[in-house]
């Protein structure tokens, strides 16, 4: 087993500031096995793994390379070491061609085309990709270019494989596909290393898992002596319920009617094709699609954010009242009382003011509140502090810049403003994105809430375990098209899996 | 050996929020740093770097006419830092303070020459001091109003629209405002056009004193003042929010152009007493200096202004009495400014050098 032995990592320590981001963790990876670490988001995977990239030096501790201490300075180092790792965000030159970007950097070679490709064709026949090296990136899908960070790797002799997150933004058809290659290399006596939070990727791909919680090492199990449920318990630190509480609202009525909407950015690109769908008070109607199938622009065009080229947009009152939204400009959408609230995806870059405290960023939404030049400073401060002590915001006090709050403080304070305007809609973009277990289940419990007083709630969501358990309905994007609405209460990951790689014919049980 | 070569000499690591208290140590030490260093160009020039410095000192506020003459060169240097804060805070990089400066001092010169007979004295005043403040503002409008409706570049625009204003000068001291003819001269104010004194400097130290209050409550108490500071951190959150970023931009220039031209007025009115084509003098850049050493906060502007006033007329007192080159103290000035901005990367960053550590053993 000793000889299996590829990197030993010795009580490493590092620290951002005041935030100890691992401490004192021993890792061990092994050749010919696959690793999951496991943890929840902002545990220190990522950190521990940069450490052997060569992005960031330890603290303390040290890093054992076949049982010889090394020090990673930088990637190249971490190269030489045979350590390759694949970025949750891809490292590519969106105008170079896949050979290039597989060479970018290299310069102990002389650059001749004619043996790069067949080194990448060799590589790609061994493992059965499928990518040709004078495309261009930008050219490329999402799973495409992952394929091209993987060459990249291996290209330079990687035989330690680290993966960041890798199918947060695969289909579970690519996620298939991706897990042979991975088990292929495995195969090889290549050692990998995948970071993740989903439970079940964990089970099924990887040999030993091991658990960091809050920058702790917590242990080490054999996949085949372990259940969801135990490594749950080791993430999280105590048991949690897995299940998502669904109440039903009696009576769902329609609150927003969408019409054809169209939408094209400023290169011409269409960005929404002819969506049309209806939201329901008290619903939540889940949005889910591979990353950048028009989710942001759907959101931003209903509010006001984002250029529409047609379609339309109307809000329905209770008594039979509608209010057509499109040309409006936020601020009039507000003044027509609809109770609109949205939760942006870019927090801190939309939603909130980063340089600001709580009282600052709750102003966002009464900044004109009050006659005259003055600003009412009062009742958003009185905002502030109900929403700090409701949601347990962890601060030390309103002024405090939200920027320097954690992420799940800081959609706390986003999510708790938004409900805090008595919304009729409220739509929610990735709203559980970067935030722990416990976080998460708050929101899951607000938007719920909210859903139970008859408001029309959307969620944009990426992980579809969730949106399975959490949503009424969930309508399925693909490529700026609608390609199907599906009740979420007897749709399966797969079908939606599906349908978020080829627009349907038929919308399986579309709406009444 | 293995030791040595495991972690690098030196690494950087981002700071947690730091005490404000710490902080302004760290950039008054930064101010006392450059000022040694300052040192080094005198003592090339072969003077004791110490009587230089008194020699400054005593130069510019030596005697009651050498403190007038200090404060008369930070008058415009604090209000044209005034003028270009809200800019700045909005990240809006208005560079071209000097042209709307010159574009109020044409203004408030076309009544001081034309209309000095056909109005009292404190009428005209107040007409130099509207009509300086409106062609300051729309000399400032005309970039903003591009960057709101094409999105062009607003640090080029503003700087090409300096030369364009100062030729306007050019010529109109050549042409229609000539005084004697080829003297290419614009004659001097009439009496009833210039600035009263107070305390023996003209009335503009008030006017300055009054904006820097002003200008502190509009920044942090006004709901548009609140607009700057959502657009200055994100554009996307203010229209999130549901502002009109292009009309707040066109707002906002409008209000720096229109300070930038008061400050014009109090040039040529309070201090020059007639117009050429060096108005400003660069006073539009300087104060660019002045208002990022002071965090963009009105009051520390006072501080800030003054000190490089101080340099620059203690340096002239260095030439007359020293032989130093007056262009020691633009030297010192670049040192300054050095030195202040890197001391926000010691305010932001830490150095953490490599410890010799115990050895650790792995299991």
């Amino acid at each position: 087993m000793q000889n299996n032995c590829a990197i030993q990592m010795c009580s490493i320590t590092k620290r951002f500031g005041q935030v100890v981001a691992n401490d004192g963790i021993n890792l061990e990876i092994r050749r010919g096995e696959i690793l999951s670490l496991l943890g929840e988001n902002g545990s220190g995977k990522t950190t521990l793994m940069n450490m052997l990239a060569g992005i960031y030096q330890p603290d303390e501790g040290e890093i054992l390379a076949d049982g010889k201490p090394i020090a990673i300075r930088s990637p190249k180092d971490a190269y030489s070491y045979g350590i390759g790792m694949i970025h949750q965000h891809y490292k590519l030159v969106d105008v170079f061609t896949a050979a290039q970007n597989i060479v970018l950097g290299l310069n102990d070679e002389k650059l001749d085309l004619k043996t790069i490709n067949s080194k990448v064709k060799r590589i790609c026949d061994r493992y059965s990709f499928a990518i040709a090296p004078e495309r261009k990136i930008y050219d490329m899908s999402v799973s495409q270019k992952q394929t091209v960070e993987i060459v990249k790797v291996l290209y330079r002799g990687a035989d330690i494989l680290i993966l960041d997150e890798p199918t947060a933004v695969l289909t579970p058809q690519e996620t298939e596909k991706l897990f042979v290659v991975l088990r292929a290399m495995k195969e090889d006596g290549k050692a990998v290393v995948i970071i993740t939070h989903k439970l079940n990727e964990v089970m099924e791909l990887s040999d030993e898992v091991a658990v960091l919680r809050k920058g702790k090492y917590i242990g080490r199990v054999r996949t085949s002596e372990t259940n969801p449920q135990q490594l749950t318990d080791m993430m999280v630190g105590h048991s949690v319920v897995l299940n998502i509480d669904r109440p039903e609202y009696s009576d769902p009525f329609p609150r927003l009617t969408v019409e054809d909407l169209t939408c094209v950015d400023h290169e011409g690109v269409t960005k929404l094709d002819h969506v049309s769908f209806t939201a329901m008070g008290g619903e939540i109607l889940g949005v889910a699609g591979i990353a950048g199938s028009g989710q942001k622009e759907l959101l931003e065009s209903i509010t006001g954010l984002y250029p529409v080229k047609e379609g339309s947009v109307r809000f329905f009152e209770e008594n039979g009242c509608e209010t057509e939204l499109i040309g409006k400009t936020p601020m009039q959408i507000r003044r027509t009382g609809v109770g609109m609230a949205f939760v942006p995806e870019d927090r801190l870059g939309m939603g909130l003011v980063g340089s600001m405290g709580m009282t600052g960023n709750m102003m966002l939404r009464s900044w004109r509140s009050g006659k005259g030049l003055f600003l009412n400073k009062k009742s958003p401060e009185h905002l502030a502090k109900k929403v700090w002590n409701d949601l347990e915001v962890v601060t030390p006090s309103t002024s405090f810049p939200v920027r320097r709050m954690s992420g799940g403080n800081v959609q706390k304070v986003l999510v708790g403003r938004e409900i805090a305007s008595r919304p009729r809609i409220l739509m929610t973009a990735y709203p559980v994105r970067g935030l722990d277990i416990n976080t998460s289940y708050t929101i899951y419990n607000l938007l719920t809430e909210q859903k139970m007083g008859g408001v029309a709630v959307v969620f944009v969501g990426e992980d579809l375990d969730v949106m399975l358990e959490l949503c009424d309905r969930i309508l399925v994007l693909c490529g700026g098209k609608v390609s199907g609405i599906v009740d979420a209460r007897n749709a399966t990951k797969e079908q939606i899996g599906l349908m978020m790689t080829s627009v349907g014919q038929r919308r399986a049980s579309d709406d009444e | 050996m293995t030791n040595e070569a495991r972690t690098p000499w030196v690494r950087l690591a981002k700071r947690d929020a730091m005490d404000p208290r710490k902080a302004w140590a760290i950039r008054l030490g930064s101010i006392l740093i450059a000022l040694l260093l300052g040192m080094i160009p005198v003592f090339i020039t072969g003077n004791n770097p110490i009587a230089a410095y008194g020699t400054i000192i005593k130069g510019a506020l030596g005697r009651p006419i050498y403190i007038k003459q200090t404060v008369k060169i930070a008058i415009p240097l604090l209000g044209c830092a005034l003028a270009i804060a809200p800019c700045f805070k909005m990240r809006f990089w208005n560079i071209g303070a000097e042209g709307q400066i010159t574009a109020g001092a044409i203004a408030a010169s076309y009544f001081a020459l034309y209309w000095y007979q056909k109005v009292p004295s404190t009428l005209l005043l107040l007409i130099m001091f509207v009509s300086a403040a409106v062609a300051g503002g729309i000399w400032g409008l005309i970039p903003a109003f591009f960057k709101a409706k094409w999105n062009t570049n607003e640090t080029l625009f503003t700087l090409m629209m300096n030369y364009i204003i100062i030729g306007i000068v050019a010529w109109l001291q050549g042409g229609p405002w000539e005084g004697r003819k080829g003297s290419q001269i614009i004659p001097m104010f009439d009496q009833s056009a210039r600035l009263p004194e107070v305390f023996g400097v003209h009335i503009g130290w008030i006017i300055v004193l009054v904006m820097v209050v002003l200008m502190h409550i509009y920044m942090n108490f006004t709901k548009h003042g609140y607009e700057i500071a959502v657009i200055g951190d994100s554009e996307n959150t203010a229209r999130y929010a549901g502002m009109n970023v292009g009309r707040i931009m066109m707002r906002t220039m409008f209000l720096s152009g229109a300070i930038s031209g008061i400050v014009g007025f109090i040039v040529v009115s309070g201090a020059n007493h007639t117009l050429y084509r060096g108005v400003a003098n660069g006073v539009g850049f300087t104060s660019i200096t002045v208002a990022w050493l002071s965090q963009l906060n009105s009051f520390a502007m006072i501080v800030i202004s003054m000190i490089l006033a101080i340099l620059t007329k203690g340096a002239s007192k260095l030439q007359t009495e020293l032989k130093v080159p007056m262009s020691i103290s633009s030297i010192v000035t670049g040192i300054l400014l050095f030195c202040m901005l890197s001391s926000e990367f010691f305010i932001n960053y830490q150095l953490i050098f490599r410890q010799k550590k115990s050895e650790e053993v792995c299991r």
